[in-house]
């Protein structure tokens, strides 16, 4: 499943998208998030199944613009740490 | 002083079948959705339904959840203590006190519309009372995409209840009105309800007819959901619950502007998060929960 954090405003559209099928769950992501956004959790959008997988924290979905900018220089950006330390390659930015 | 009309109001009501006996069901399981707007409680006995209410919520979540099973209770003669297995859903799910589990509304409304329009439903737009999902699902109502814009109000059932409001319009007349127009108006440059209402108020002014404004509005609506959609991409069959999708302004924009007709059911838009809820609280009393 693809679960899309975050939002759209008049100012553009900010999702963090995780495929919890290739989350592994092994959580490397959420050390090196400097924001601390990223949490390992039951996956809440398939309550029948038992796997954990990262999440965005409930309270800071709405602010992720604000929150991802220090990772996202206007000059020259490198890799996100996220995106980075996710080894299957299950993390998304949309901007 | 005359009598204030409050045109925002939709009726409450609730609902259960007399012919099924509950007495002689093996598994009652129920299903809470305390939404921003409006609160559903549906019943479940041996997996059909048996009852539910669809009512106004209330400042308080346990209020409102206490408020919705009852409703669903009335005339029953059935108790709190005689179903067995409870999931919360919506807003308000983490304050549900006699709820056994809490579930995300999400997953809720895509098993609920498995259950309403059918297993060959992939794309479900749920229109809320403050916030708008899209989601896409399997075959069996198991969430594969979703995407929710809860930040912001636009495009929800709130800010059609300002806009009814605001024109002293019943808001069950708002779909049907918005078509009563010479030519379509170019929608309103902004769907944020603050803005969306001065707008409006600027268009009156300006000699728009309260039909021309309402046409205006749901186009905008119906524009802005559609991007939403875009995201996660449109795939047959679609269906739409929520209160919205009762409000034929939206749906038919809506379905003009995807190029895709939405699937339509006799069951109530807005009981699709309790019934997803109550499903899952059936599922798990037959895993042996609670």
């Amino acid at each position: 499943m693809i679960a899309n954090y975050g939002y759209k405003d008049g100012s553009g559209e900010f999702f963090i998208a995780i495929d919890t099928d290739k989350c592994n769950g092994c959580g490397d992501c959420v050390p090196v998030c400097p924001a601390k956004l990223l949490a390992m959790a039951d996956d809440e959008y398939d309550p029948l199944s038992e796997k954990t997988v990262v999440t965005v924290i409930e309270e800071e979905r709405k602010k992720i613009k604000y929150s991802c900018a220090p990772c996202k220089p206007a000059s020259g950006r490198g890799p996100l740490p996220c995106v980075a330390a996710c080894e299957p390659g299950a993390i998304a930015h949309s901007w | 002083m005359a009598e204030l009309q409050e045109f925002w109001r939709w009726t409450e009501y609730t609902w259960n079948n007399p012919d099924v006996d509950w007495r002689k069901a093996k598994r009652i399981a129920a299903g809470i959705d305390v939404g921003s707007v409006s609160s559903q409680a549906l019943i479940l006995a041996d997996g059909e339904i048996y009852a539910f209410s669809n009512l106004r919520t209330g400042s308080n979540s346990p209020d409102s959840a206490h408020k919705a099973v009852n409703g669903a209770m009335k005339d029953t003669g059935m108790e709190l203590s005689n179903i067995k297995y409870t999931v919360g859903t919506g807003y308000g799910r983490v304050n549900i006190p006699f709820a056994n589990r809490a579930i995300t509304e999400i997953a809720c409304h895509a098993r609920g519309a498995n259950f309403m329009a059918g297993p060959k439903i992939r794309t479900v737009l749920d229109m809320g009372g403050q916030d708008c999902k899209a989601i896409h699902c399997d075959e069996r109502g198991k969430v594969s995409n979703f995407l929710m814009n809860d930040k912001c109000a636009a495009g929800t059932g709130r800010g059609m209840e300002v806009m009814a409001d605001l024109l002293s319009i019943p808001i069950k007349e708002i779909g049907e009105l918005s078509y009563q127009v010479d030519t379509e108006p170019a929608p309103v440059s902004s769907t944020c309800v603050v803005f969306a209402k001065s707008e409006a108020l600027g268009l009156m002014r300006s000699g728009w007819s309260k039909n021309m404004v309402l046409a205006a509005y749901c186009s905008a609506m119906a524009h802005r959901v559609s991007l939403l959609l875009g995201r996660i991409g449109v795939e047959d069959q679609f269906f739409i619950t929520g209160g919205i999708a009762k409000n034929p302004g939206i749906v038919k924009r809506l379905e003009k502007e995807l190029g895709i007709e939405s699937v339509k059911t006799k069951y109530d838009s807005q009981i699709a998060g309790a019934l997803g809820a109550a499903l899952f609280a059936d599922t798990l009393l037959q895993k042996g929960g609670a």
